[in-house]
């Protein structure tokens, strides 16, 4: 097991270092100098900023600078937000991101078990086909729609919820809906056919000749065996509540990572989009490791096979 | 006459599917006498788990009891409500099922697993329960059962799992015990280790069993009397020796022709396939695969004709005004057998009649 | 018992066997595994809904292309802006010209001094240009997004997976760390990336999808080619010293089809959605070029003031991606015999 987590780490390492490695000298292959104002500046004026900003070294030192400063946590200097470094920004703004995403992920996951279960024990009646047109619907309609939709009816015709910004927990309602409506489509439709499939097998039949109650089989053998196979979807939400995360928080004006990064796309300030992709990266590298831990701390059947090899 | 703790009759299941009413059970009725093993024989699709699912309550939800009964313990089953099936269910009626492998919940430990009829059934704590499950995995023998109590079913081997189930089903003590092809997803000598087993618990444990299987082999062995089902109905039953060197059912001559024996040098099979229960033929069901099928089969199904008082067979060959047919060789084999077993029988009869005389005379 | 008295002598004659018994007859009609698949899709009231709802706007949207193209776009006319919709024949308030304008009805056209025979379906935006218009547009973007996703799933990741699964050992460990590296990396990421370093526009948003869409199929693939190389068959051909290639095309596709063909229908509505997602933050197509995720983003602007400018791309898009969501469900039920019931 140490042996196993050990080659992940390092493997989780090299992924990283590539990813550095690739955006560095994609950046460097964009056309043009990263300031904004750069037609008012004079040749002088640019060369200090070069030098500044150690844009006037070649590339490869450029390269080894990064990748040094990385390794100790030093991303480089905002081209954009008054020389701030990307490290404070990142770590200013993560907060909000952070319980943004887990409370979209908590909110979907905890409502898609739910619907998921409920569906699957009412297994085609009309139970089961509300659920599945509503899980198509919340699969299929894009979440920045539904932010807009659920701002303008919810928080300003209602006035239930702030419109936008950042505060207590009433702020982040709607983004959360909005952010974790996908999520739980997913999960219930994932729950649901898991479940299914459960409750068609063997030992749950067996489970029933021994003479539980309904209740008692969902509770002690179904529920617990259909949500195994949902820890490998926390992967792949991390990555939607990433992508979901840059056009929610820019809606709902939350100072988070995901609107702080599409400013730098729109205004090209390359230290910040590289720290921040090495962000999302770590981030995901980090969340399919746990995954694969958690899966095999929970699955009795994984556990033995990682003790042996 | 033996207790019946169990009696079917008359049962008659539908499967609603989209092609129309399958009829699944035509008219099925037999019973279950007190401490003895009943087996049930017939080819898959021929109703045997139909049945045994419909005793315990667990049929599948598009499938409709159509008429009869099940008689426990003075009250109907099919009467009963799924709360009331609730109580009967692992208490007083237990079950094996078929495949040792997917039958156990992979994430529970088995000790719990064991454990949960009591909890259930007894409201005992877990603590007691868990105890009692311990002796009955001793009991249905896993060695160090103390230490594998604790481990998930992925650990244990094929013919341990059965075990395993084996432990699960009698841990309350059940009156009735229905097996559904306990052994055929086991390796062969395994086999013989599940069947040996269940003959030793039934008589520790007292309870009487339904064998499901398609295998006659296992049958000889296990079972007191025999039914044989063929296309949703039992078309012969008798005790094992009755069935075997004596059966009167062609079907039954199939069954035993196409099975291995050291003598035979070529098995048999049955040609052709069962009929279309969606729209059962009108006469004898096993007609158009019996060569010695009559004009009247294909009109009139067959009453069963009385052969002796436990040995019943539903073929108009039986008929007073049948032609007499010659059987198989096989068969022309059991009943030379069949007649030696009832000259020892006579024999012996005598013998216990002549010490009966001379008790008397002395 | 009195009817056995009935019985004649007649009855007991032998039965005349009518036809010869085949064990191994097998009752039900054969059908191809594809038409077995065909029969249960058209079973799936939904998807075939789907179906013809995308067949029709795959006809409106590429058969628009002589009316509606790059030169009607940018044909703005300012004396037609925000019109709301109005379609002839209908008089629905909201569909015949009129909008709210506090609480009561203003005809929009007359207003703005249009004239009685113009028509706008779905009204028009900020600079008078026909929304109708640039939603067929849009969609066509969006199709031609899902097109170019799909050529790649089936060319990049199909032959990858199958490369991959087939050659197994040290090959088959390499190509499997390639992937682990690039799904590792939010394909978010790499899209932003890509757009960052090329300039913005449907080429540079293809090819990032690209890039990003095809691990999943290829993962899919090699497990499948993993475990039908084992197969007798395919053990058959090798040992009968079939190429590979040929083996590839004779055994492995086919039996391959039914999880390209649920596969491809999952990476259609995620490159749709890509593309209108990198759109609407204003990183993916642009002016003059349209995109639904576009119109989406100039229709929220004004949303409070003239909603339909959003809602009618956003009902398009849902739609599509609706219908795309249930044909797949469709196909993956139709094709994979797991869920056959």
């Amino acid at each position: 097991m140490k042996k196993y987590l050990l080659k992940r780490v390092f493997y989780m390492a090299l992924t990283l270092f590539l990813v550095a490695t690739i955006t560095f000298f994609l950046m460097k292959l964009m056309p043009g100098t990263p300031y904004s104002n750069q037609e008012k500046m004079s040749p002088e004026q640019i060369a200090i900023m070069n030098q500044q900003y150690g844009l006037d070294k070649p590339i490869w030192m450029q390269y080894l600078l990064y990748i040094g400063g990385m390794l100790h946590g030093d991303m480089g200097t905002s081209f954009q937000f008054s020389n701030q470094p990307v490290s404070y920004l990142i770590s200013s703004r993560i907060g909000a991101s952070a319980q943004l995403g887990i409370q979209a992920m908590i909110f979907g996951v905890f409502f898609g078990i739910i619907f998921g279960s409920i569906a699957a024990i009412n297994r085609n009646t009309w139970v089961d086909t509300g659920v599945t047109i509503l899980s198509i619907i919340g699969k299929s309609v894009p979440n920045f729609v539904l932010a807009v939709l659920l701002q303008y009816y919810i928080a300003l015709k209602l006035g239930w919820f702030p419109i936008a910004d950042w505060g207590g927990f009433a702020y982040t309602v709607l983004p959360t809906i909005a952010l974790g409506v996908g999520p739980l489509a997913e999960t219930s439709r994932f729950m649901r056919t898991g479940m299914v499939d459960v409750l068609n097998s063997d030992y749950i039949e067996l489970a029933k000749a021994k003479g539980l109650s309904k209740f008692q089989i969902v509770y002690h053998h179904a529920l617990r065996n259909s949500l195994i196979p949902l820890v490998t979807l926390i992967g792949p939400y991390t990555v939607a509540l990433m992508t979901g995360s840059m056009v929610i928080e820019n809606i709902f004006s939350i100072p988070g990572i995901g609107e702080q990064f599409v400013k730098s796309i729109l205004t090209n300030d390359y230290p910040t989009i590289m720290g921040v992709t090495m962000l999302f990266s770590a981030g995901l590298v980090a969340v399919i490791l746990l995954t694969d831990i958690i899966y095999g701390i929970i699955d009795p059947r994984i556990r033995l096979a990682g003790n042996e090899g | 006459m033996a207790e019946r703790i169990l009696d079917v009759k008359n049962l008659k299941i539908n499967f609603h599917t989209y092609a129309g009413d399958v009829k699944a059970i035509r008219d099925v009725s037999f019973h279950l006498n007190k401490g003895e093993t009943l087996a049930i024989v017939g080819e898959s699709g021929s109703g045997k788990s139909v049945t045994t699912k419909s005793i315990m309550g667990l049929l599948a939800s598009n499938a409709k009891v159509v008429g009869g009964s099940i008689m426990f313990q003075g009250q109907d089953l099919l009467k009963k409500s799924e709360k009331e099936m609730q109580k009967i269910r692992g208490k007083d009626i237990a079950m094996i099922f078929q495949d040792p492998m997917t039958s156990l919940d992979p994430t529970m430990k088995i000790g719990r697993q064991i454990a949960e009829p009591l909890m259930v059934h007894k409201n005992m704590d877990k603590k007691k329960a868990m105890a009692q499950a311990l002796e009955i995995l001793k009991l249905v023998g896993i060695t160090n059962a103390e230490k594998r109590f604790n481990n998930y079913p992925h650990q244990f081997s094929g013919g341990q799992r059965q075990r395993i189930v084996i432990a699960i089903a009698l841990v309350c003590y059940p009156e009735i015990l229905i097996a559904d092809e306990p052994t055929t997803a086991l390796d062969v000598t395994i086999q013989a280790q599940i069947l040996n087993l269940m003959k030793e618990l039934q008589e520790k444990i007292e309870t009487s069993i339904i064998f499901i299987t398609h295998d006659l082999g296992v049958v000889a062995g296990m079972a007191d009397r025999v039914a044989v089902m063929y296309a949703g109905q039992i078309v012969e039953y008798g005790t094992v020796d009755e069935i075997f060197y004596n059966p009167k059912h062609p079907y039954t001559w199939g069954l035993l022709n196409s099975m291995p024996t050291l003598s035979s040098t070529k098995l048999e099979a049955i040609p052709g396939t069962p009929p279309d229960l969606l729209d059962p033929p009108k006469g004898d069901p096993f007609a158009a695969r019996n060569p010695y099928a009559m004009q009247i089969d294909a009109q009139k199904q067959p009453p069963f004709f009385k052969v002796s008082d436990t040995h019943y067979a539903a073929t108009w060959l039986l008929h007073p005004d049948a032609p007499q047919i010659e059987p198989p060789a096989e068969i022309m084999r059991r009943a030379e057998i069949w007649r030696e077993i009832q000259e020892q029988e006579e024999v012996a009869k005598n013998r216990r009649a002549e010490a009966m005389k001379h008790a008397d005379a002395e | 018992m009195e009817e056995k008295m009935k019985l004649r002598p007649e009855d007991f004659q032998a039965l005349e066997v009518k036809e010869e018994l085949d064990a191994e007859k097998i009752a039900a009609p054969s059908l191809t595994f594809t038409q077995d698949a065909w029969r249960r899709l058209k079973k799936n009231k939904g998807a075939v809904i789907s179906l013809f709802i995308i067949l029709f706007m795959i006809v409106v949207a590429f058969g628009s292309t002589p009316f509606v193209n790059r030169d009607t776009l940018v044909r703005s006319q300012p004396q037609y802006a925000n019109l709301p919709a109005k379609i002839p024949g209908v008089n629905i308030n909201g569909f015949n010209g009129k909008a709210k304008v506090g609480d009561v009805w203003v005809d929009k056209y007359a207003q703005a001094g249009v004239s009685k025979d113009k028509y706008f379906v779905m009204g028009t935006d900020y600079l008078g240009r026909s929304l109708a218009q640039r939603i067929v547009y849009g969609t066509k973007i969006s199709l031609i997004v899902a097109l170019v996703a799909t050529f790649f799933d089936l060319t990049i990741g199909v032959t990858y997976g199958i490369v991959s699964g087939w050659k197994g050992g040290r090959t088959d460990n390499v190509m499997q760390r390639i992937i682990e590296v690039i799904s590792s990396i939010p394909s978010l990421v790499i899209v932003v990336l890509m757009l960052v370093v090329f300039k913005p526009g449907i080429g540079s948003i293809i090819l990032a999808i690209a890039i990003s869409s095809w691990t999943t199929m290829a993962r899919m693939i090699r497990a499948e080619t993993l475990q039908l190389k084992s197969q007798e068959y395919v053990l058959a051909a090798r040992t009968l010293g079939q190429s590979p290639t040929k083996i590839a095309w004779k055994h492995l596709v086919p039996n391959l089809s039914s999880i390209i063909i649920i596969q491809t229908m999952y990476t259609i509505p995620t490159a749709i959605f890509f593309e209108a997602f990198l759109s609407f933050i204003g990183i993916g197509i642009s002016a003059p070029e349209t995109s639904l995720g576009v119109l989406l983003n100039e229709g929220q602007k004004n949303f409070q003031f003239l909603p339909y400018q959003m809602w009618y791309p956003a009902i398009v898009l849902c739609v599509l991606m609706i219908s795309f969501n249930l044909l797949g469900d469709g196909l993956r039920d139709a094709f994979d015999p797991k869920t056959r019931r």
